[in-house]
């Protein structure tokens, strides 16, 4: 299919500089463990042509349709089967059309798949991912959701939000093999590093190791040392983030830059200790402002390290909006590099 | 609202049936009446904390179902459980203790009634939420598909389900995928206190699982013979991977939808029909008819249903209650 020329190849080059994509990295960790259990199965619509985002691209061919099993647009109906089959030892993963489309699903997940272990006082497990593509991408407001601090509140299920190609692979292996609910967020920009709006940043294409590797769930990783502030930032926005690090290092600001890599569980002692050397704390989100993610982190800080902060804690997030589809009023709403580096500008230099 | 009255069918000569499983069907059926009221008495005595929905009347469907089912199948049950739990195994003991929130419950007390369930036994954990349990249920038979077993799953669920999306959707996708399930839907006519003829206009909800493709029956459901015989020609067919069978099954809610529901707002036509029709008593008179049965027989069954349910009621009240750091525990594996 022509449609398909134009998007990532799979990966090709191999030895220590290999280069993947998110989407490649993605692709080559579901190839990994469903070669590796023959539990695991993923479903979704449209993943006989490889999804909406190319995650599956190929995987029918391979794996062949008991395996790989395209669905009806029936996403609580499907979720709810991956719920009892996953109860009954299977291993489903589902391949999400849009994340935003999960609300038609949010029963099965917050009263079903999150609560099942729990009421009936542990006799039930639920080893579900269901890999969900995120996020403002010029699409209006139904298809631009940020789901992590939806489904924050939620006990029971794992969020993992990866902004690099290492880190997805290492992610998505770790979340296949977790025996609970996990929501594999990967914004919409992320996936592939090729073609219009999608993120350019040193980090967006990365070396991913042939060799097999696990990302434990729950551990953060920095990625920009810096000694003046710390900026803590998820998904598309370490790339922002990043970014503006490294073009704020000419006015003598030096940025860390924390990239927690799941929301659920939340790596606050890295957060922590990187606070204690900078005093100073940007928290960077591309979901609403009110009760996101970075609201708990800020209460967390000031509880656990206050004495350490020399200014109070700042958060850059979307306004309390829809996302508009007009390019230039997406592009005031969502946070970017600007209003990260205004941020860090405030709080290294009190102006 | 138009009123459903019974019309039962003529009864089945009962003599090509074993004794044995004339007289466990009954034991269980009284089991469960017992059980029902037993709970009402220990809740308006004030004993037993939450809320609870009892099923008495409706005992002929969890166990004409359950007796025609296997002990690996699977049951998912719903928010008026009690009885499916019984008539799958579940121990009173257990269960019992669940309902008074306590540490030897099924679930550890972290249940209670609206989440009952045993999983050594093939009862899962009950949910509460109407129509949900449905593609859950598809998806435990899509396991047994996959590994080529030919056990199924029997999906309780309560006429209000048919109007729900995930209703809709399960009976979709095991049509389309031949998922190994039974869905038995227990119509009592009532959703709280809304009667289903202001709420669907089909004659018969077997028409609805009909539309999908799905083979589809409306049986009398206060007989148990008559629920086994046709639970037991759907598992044939769904065991031998012919697709899902939709069973819907007329039987009567005796008492409110909850505790405290005097439940008024019923026609008093309707309820006198189907009190006449009480599965227990229209069962034990039946049995009794039996030469092979003896009524020394029966009271002796039902005084041991009554000493079991005594001694359920007594460890119920003398288990522990959960220790306050369970309350953490099991929010993830």
């Amino acid at each position: 299919m022509l449609w398909r020329m134009c998007m990532p190849d799979n990966p090709t080059p191999s030895g220590d500089t290999r280069e993947l994509t998110v989407v490649q990295a993605l692709r080559e960790a579901l190839r990994e463990e469903m070669h590796r259990d023959s539990e695991v199965f993923v479903l979704g619509e449209d993943i006989r042509i490889g999804g909406s985002f190319l995650f599956t691209l190929g995987m029918v061919d391979e794996f062949g349709p008991e395996r790989v099993i395209n669905t009806p647009i029936s996403e609580s109906g499907f979720i709810g089967l991956a719920i009892g089959a996953a109860v009954n030892g299977m291993r489903p993963i589902i391949d999400f059309q849009y994340g935003d489309f999960l609300f038609t699903a949010f029963d099965q997940i917050v009263q079903q798949g999150s609560k099942l272990r729990y009421m009936s006082g542990g006799q039930l497990k639920v080893p579900i991912v269901i890999q969900l593509p995120t996020g403002a991408s010029g699409r209006g407001a139904q298809h631009a959701n940020s789901l992590e601090s939806f489904f924050f509140h939620i006990p029971g299920i794992k969020i993992v939000s990866p902004a690099t190609p290492y880190d997805a692979k290492g992610l998505f292996k770790s979340a296949v093999r977790d025996d609970n609910m996990v929501l594999f967020c990967v914004h919409k920009h992320l996936y592939g590093s090729k073609g219009r709006s999608l993120v350019r940043s040193k980090l967006a294409v990365s070396h991913v190791p042939e060799e097999e590797y696990l990302i434990p769930l729950g551990k953060g990783d920095i990625k920009r040392h810096g000694n003046d502030v710390t900026v803590v930032a998820n998904s598309l926005m370490v790339h922002h983030a990043f970014n503006a690090a490294e073009k704020i290092k000419e006015r003598g600001i030096e940025a860390e830059i924390i990239d927690p890599r799941s929301i659920v569980p939340f790596d606050v002692e890295l957060v922590i200790e990187s606070v204690k050397k900078t005093g100073r704390l940007l928290i960077v989100e591309e979901g609403n402002e009110r009760g996101g993610w970075g609201a708990q982190l800020a209460a967390q800080v000031i509880s656990q390290a206050f004495e350490y902060l020399d200014a109070p804690i700042l958060r850059v997030a979307s306004p309390d909006v829809p996302v508009p589809f007009a390019p230039n009023l997406e592009k005031a709403v969502i946070p970017d590099e600007s209003r990260i580096m205004d941020g860090m500008r405030i709080l290294a230099q009190g102006n | 609202m138009k009123i459903k009255l019974p019309n039962p069918p003529k009864e089945e000569d009962l003599d090509h049936f074993k004794e044995d499983f004339l007289c466990e069907t009954y034991r269980r059926m009284y089991q469960i009446r017992s059980f029902e009221l037993r709970v009402n008495e220990l809740f308006l005595k004030g004993q037993m904390p939450g809320t609870i929905h009892l099923s008495h009347g409706q005992e002929a469907v969890s166990v004409g179902a359950c007796m025609a089912l296997r002990a690996d199948d699977i049951i998912t049950l719903t928010h008026r459980g009690h009885g499916q739990a019984l008539a799958k195994g579940v121990s009173p003991r257990a269960l019992m203790a669940e309902l008074f929130g306590k540490s030897t419950g099924c679930c550890r007390g972290k249940g209670g009634s609206l989440h009952i369930g045993d999983m050594a036994v093939g009862a899962f954990p009950a949910i509460a939420i109407i129509g949900a349990s449905s593609p859950i249920a598809a998806g435990l038979a899509f396991a047994f598909k996959r590994r080529g077993c030919d056990r199924i799953v029997c999906n309780f669920h309560g006429d209000g389900a048919v109007n729900k999306g995930d209703w809709h959707e399960a009976m979709n996708l095991t049509a389309i995928w031949g998922l190994p399930v039974i869905f038995l839907c227990e119509n009592n006519f009532f959703g709280v206190s809304t009667h289903i003829s202001d709420v669907i206009l089909n004659e018969q909800l077997s028409e609805r699982a009909n539309a999908y493709r799905v083979f589809a029956v409306t049986i009398f459901g206060n007989d148990p013979i008559e629920v086994y015989r046709e639970v037991a020609k759907a598992a044939e067919r769904v065991r031998k991977g012919q697709g899902p069978v939709f069973i819907e099954a007329l039987t009567y809610r005796q008492g409110g939808h909850k505790r405290d529901d005097p439940a008024t707002y019923r026609d008093q036509e309707e309820v006198q029909a189907w009190l006449k029709q009480d599965p227990v008593t229209l069962f034990r008179e039946r049995i009794l008819i039996d030469p092979r049965i003896s009524d020394e027989e029966i009271c002796a069954l039902e005084k041991a249903v009554q000493k079991e349910l005594d001694d359920a009621v007594d460890f119920a009240l003398s288990s522990p209650k959960p220790p306050i750091e369970n309350a953490l525990e099991d929010v993830y594996a």
